[in-house]
């Protein structure tokens, strides 16, 4: 049995009579591909500031890397990853510049910094562009950086808040190959979508509606025990379920 | 007669060095429902500033009702609706003051249009003294429409109306647009959501500011050039990377539950996949034969552009 990574008991978030995650209880296991799904307000981004130790739940058991939410907010930060595609990247630093900021934040030595952002470049074919800032980078290029970054510091676990947004299906694409070369070096994933089709790239899946957690299993029993062969459906099924409805 | 006409339409941007938008050309008849499908920075939303006469082209021409983008921009714009991707109404007027401003500033009155946003308003309008910076996603998106709506328009321009939109919502929106379209507004949408395609009469499938395909989503899956095989097993990784390697493999990618393929040589499809099974014994390993999708066409097209320009030596 993997190691539980995340544990989470009847974790709740109140504002004000508004339950924005409502006692929800899932575990995620070491290396797991975690989807995180929901409609738009079933308290998705709520619940995952939790996880990352940005804000403190109403009420409920939950801890990151062994670490609590309560307590232990600045260590479970150090100890994860976090890319959104909202934000991610400087736009006005160059690829080397953002890679030694997140590296210096996250406190990896200078040493380190220097060899592993070499390794990255290269990684990336990147070479050429690597003194280029990065706001002259294509879009799918700045998230397969902004992903190399989050885990540049090789954290135990990296959030990933809607990653492949807008981006075309052979870059969403290979951004998934990195997705499952890192689960493959250890790394565990834990993911929001609206894309349905990569709902199924994930091993387990919790669909949110209305602050609660109301499926949580892999893509093909969920599939099954709606009777359907599409996620879409599964989801459909779910959030039109939905009373409430917010950003 | 073709609502909107565009003839060889392009935009450059930072002097030259940024081809938004290169050398489109398409026509979208009147009544239609028309897609523009494509990723950010395909050259969507500039192709609609154009159209919507907010941008000059640098070359090229179009015309809206006939009329021309440059020339007759005043009376386009009293003609056309447009929902820019961005949310761009008033935040801090409620819901019934920004319809109202709208109908307005197109010299009409909510009363006279009410028809055509009825459907659609009578869900927000239990919030009508909200103020617009206080709603959900989904009812901005709603409210948008009908302030688009508002002043009947004959062409309705909808950049990228469902991207963040969860699926219920996306569900809900395709539904009010298809009964606009009964209405005979003619509709161009954009979508980065290949899914959405199958929704829209005819589509244009864009990518760095060229169109690489139009025609009705069924003929567009129809113009696949290969036959289409779907392959899973339980490491699904593995089977990426070892059909990825496979001499006789053309191109392989994830795809939802299973892995899309297309092979170098067709032949008869039983062979094929026994072939490939034997070459590749993976634990739960499963073959069949598919009809591709959209994005399937889609990622095949992208890849044709890119063996072309390395062709061309760029």
């Amino acid at each position: 049995m993997a190691n539980k990574i995340i544990e989470c008991h009847e974790l709740s978030k109140h504002f004000g009579d508004f339950k924005a995650v409502d006692q929800i209880t899932f575990d995620v296991k070491e290396g797991e591909i975690f989807g995180f799904l929901g409609a738009n307000g079933a308290g998705k981004t709520t619940a995952m500031r939790i996880l990352c130790g940005l804000s403190y739940p109403t009420s409920g058991e939950a801890s990151v890397a062994g670490f609590n939410v309560y307590k232990q907010q600045e260590k479970i930060k150090k100890h994860i990853g976090y890319m959104s595609q909202k934000f991610s990247l400087y736009d006005n630093l160059t690829i080397l510049e953002n890679i030694e900021f997140y590296g210096g934040v996250y406190g990896v030595s200078r040493e380190e910094i220097k060899k592993r952002s070499n390794e990255l470049v290269a990684t990336l074919g990147l070479e050429k562009e690597a003194k280029k800032l990065v706001g002259s980078l294509p879009l799918g290029w700045k998230q397969k950086l902004a992903f190399s970054v989050a885990i540049f510091h090789r954290p135990k676990i990296v959030f990933l808040d809607e990653p492949t947004g807008g981006v075309d299906p052979i870059t969403r694409r290979q951004f998934w190959d990195m997705i499952y070369q890192a689960a493959e070096d250890g790394i565990t994933v834990f993911v929001t979508t609206h894309y349905m089709d990569e709902a199924e790239y994930c091993n387990r899946i919790t669909v949110m509606v209305d602050g609660r957690v109301e499926a949580l299993d892999s893509p093909a029993r969920l599939k099954e025990s709606f009777h359907t062969h599409s996620m879409d459906e599964v989801f459909y099924q779910l959030a039109r379920k939905a009373k409430r409805s917010s950003d | 007669m073709s609502d909107v006409q565009v003839n060889s339409l392009t935009k450059t941007f930072e002097k030259g060095s940024i081809q938004a938008v290169n050398d489109v050309s398409f026509s979208v008849e009147k009544g239609e429902l028309f897609g523009l499908i494509g990723p950010d920075g395909a050259g969507k939303t500039t192709l609609f500033r154009m159209l919507t006469t907010l941008l000059l082209p640098d070359s090229g021409s179009a015309t809206v009702n006939g009329m021309d983008i440059v020339k007759d921009y005043r009376e386009i714009r009293r003609r056309v609706g447009y929902m820019p991707g961005k949310f761009s109404l008033y935040q801090d007027l409620t819901i019934e003051e920004n319809l109202h401003f709208f109908a307005t500033v197109f010299n009409t009155t909510i009363e006279e249009n009410y028809n055509l946003i009825k459907d659609i308003y009578v869900q927000i309008e239990p919030f009508k003294k909200r103020r617009a910076g206080k709603l959900s996603g989904g009812m901005k998106q709603k409210l948008a429409l009908c302030c688009a709506l508002i002043h009947k328009p004959t062409v309705l321009f909808l950049d990228e109306p469902t991207t963040g939109v969860d699926v219920v919502s996306r569900k809900e929106f395709w539904d009010m647009l298809k009964s606009l379209k009964q209405q005979g507004i003619t509709i161009l949408v954009s979508t980065p959501y290949m899914d959405e395609a199958n929704l829209c009469d005819r589509i244009a499938l864009i990518q760095n500011g060229e169109i690489m395909s139009i025609n009705t989503p069924e003929n567009i899956v129809k113009s696949f050039p290969n036959t289409l095989y779907a392959a899973k097993a339980k490491n699904i990784y593995l089977l990426l990377k070892r059909l990825e390697a496979d001499e006789e493999v053309e191109s392989c990618y994830a795809f939802g539950e299973y892995l899309h393929f297309t092979v170098k040589t067709d032949g008869n499809e039983n062979d094929l996949l026994n072939a490939i099974a034997e070459r590749h014994p993976l634990d739960e390993l499963e073959l069949k034969k598919i009809k591709p999708t959209i994005e399937d066409a889609f990622i095949r097209l992208m890849h044709e552009n890119t063996i072309k320009v390395t062709a061309d030596g760029e």
